[in-house]
């Protein structure tokens, strides 16, 4: 082992010691172990994919409802690539533009889910688009559909806007988390807002807002690089979901890595107590013992 | 008969059910659903449910996605 290698071994012996450990997320009935949840469109390939989701540290993926290609039944399916004994499979509703389609799609997603025996047959990550360029989810359609879909025994995860009082209304329509976006879907631009993404958080979690400390936030869409991600956890997200900013990366899988490691880093620096910001400097060498002369003194 | 499938119109012999609709496609081990004019039917009532002439069937799977 070489030098550089043993500081490091140190440096993670101090800090595992020094630092609890990441605790479990829980959602709904669900306990995810990363607080990374990732999805798994618009990969290259599917081998990529898989090595990507691995280097997530994800132990749990999205995926989609689609009509099945009757003409290409011999296609590889995207299960083969996905270890269904140690993932849990979110299935979303993304397409879905009224209240209607998004809680069929919901349905069939838990209909295929429990053919296959996999946990993910109990929830949904709810999307009731309001218009394809912008992907902005429509906060009507969002709540009817969440209304009923909790009404069938879902726990339902809410794609939001980052607007805190439709935040809200979907927590007390029994969404089981409300996952406001950073911006847009695919887009990369990190946390657009971040006063409104810390808004929706705190009125979600501050007893004295009516919210729960417990009560789980994960910032979902936008999410460009690591350092989104760091921002989100920062501002007292629970949890990111991703997928373009792995997904398209040159190499989604060291990004899958960045992110993951993003994901520690977030959640230790939100917990650590980040100094004020200062308009001026603050020496960190005393002035006490300078030999030099100082201008102005 | 003739029913709607995913989108594009499909003539079927006789009386099929679901679950011959889904044999007929080569789907019985695919992890699929199924839908008939907008309602799921679950793969244990695929067997009971007959279809019917203008149906709308949609079957579909797991793909990728965010």
């Amino acid at each position: 082992m070489n030098t550089t290698a043993s500081a490091a071994d140190r440096a993670n012996a101090a800090a595992n010691a020094a630092c609890p450990a990441i605790p479990p997320i829980a959602i709904g009935g669900f306990t995810l172990r990363s607080r990374l949840v990732v999805g798994t469109g618009k990969y290259r390939d599917y081998p990529v994919m898989q090595a990507a989701i691995e280097a997530s540290g994800a132990d749990c993926v999205t995926v989609a409802v689609r009509r099945e290609r009757l003409v290409d039944a011999q296609g590889r399916s995207i299960l083969d690539f996905l270890p269904l004994d140690r993932l849990t499979i979110l299935p979303n509703t993304a397409g879905c533009f009224t209240a209607d389609d998004a809680v069929r799609v919901a349905r069939l997603g838990r209909e295929i889910l429990e053919q296959l025996g996999n946990p993910g047959a109990g929830w949904v990550k709810l999307e009731v688009l309001g218009d394809r360029t912008t992907l902005l989810p429509d906060p009507v359609g969002t709540i009817e559909a969440c209304k009923e879909l909790v009404k069938d025994g879902f726990a339902v995860l809410c794609y939001s806007s980052d607007d805190p009082i439709v935040a809200a209304r979907l927590r007390d329509a029994g969404a089981a988390s409300v996952m406001p976006a950073g911006s847009p879907i695919g887009s990369g631009r990190g946390i657009a807002n971040p006063s409104a993404i810390r808004l929706v958080i705190e009125r979600l979690k501050l007893t004295e807002q009516g919210g729960s400390p417990d009560y789980p936030v994960i910032v979902d869409a936008g999410v460009g690089t690591a350092s989104d991600i760091v921002h989100a956890m920062e501002l007292g997200a629970d949890g990111v979901l991703l997928n373009t900013g792995i997904a398209h990366a040159q190499d989604p899988v060291r990004m899958a890595h960045a992110m993951r490691l993003a994901l520690d880093a977030g959640w230790h620096t939100a917990r650590a107590g980040r100094i004020p910001r200062k308009l001026y400097a603050n020496a960190s060498s005393p002035w006490e013992g300078v030999i030099s002369h100082i201008p102005g003194e | 008969m003739r029913i709607e499938l995913n989108g594009a119109p499909k003539d079927l012999d006789g009386t099929p059910t679901v679950a011959d609709l889904v044999r007929h496609l080569g789907l019985e081990r695919a992890a699929c659903a199924v839908e008939v004019n907008a309602r799921l039917v679950r793969k244990s009532e695929h067997a009971a449910h007959p279809l019917a002439d203008g149906d709308r069937v949609e079957v579909v799977t797991l793909v990728g996605g965010g």
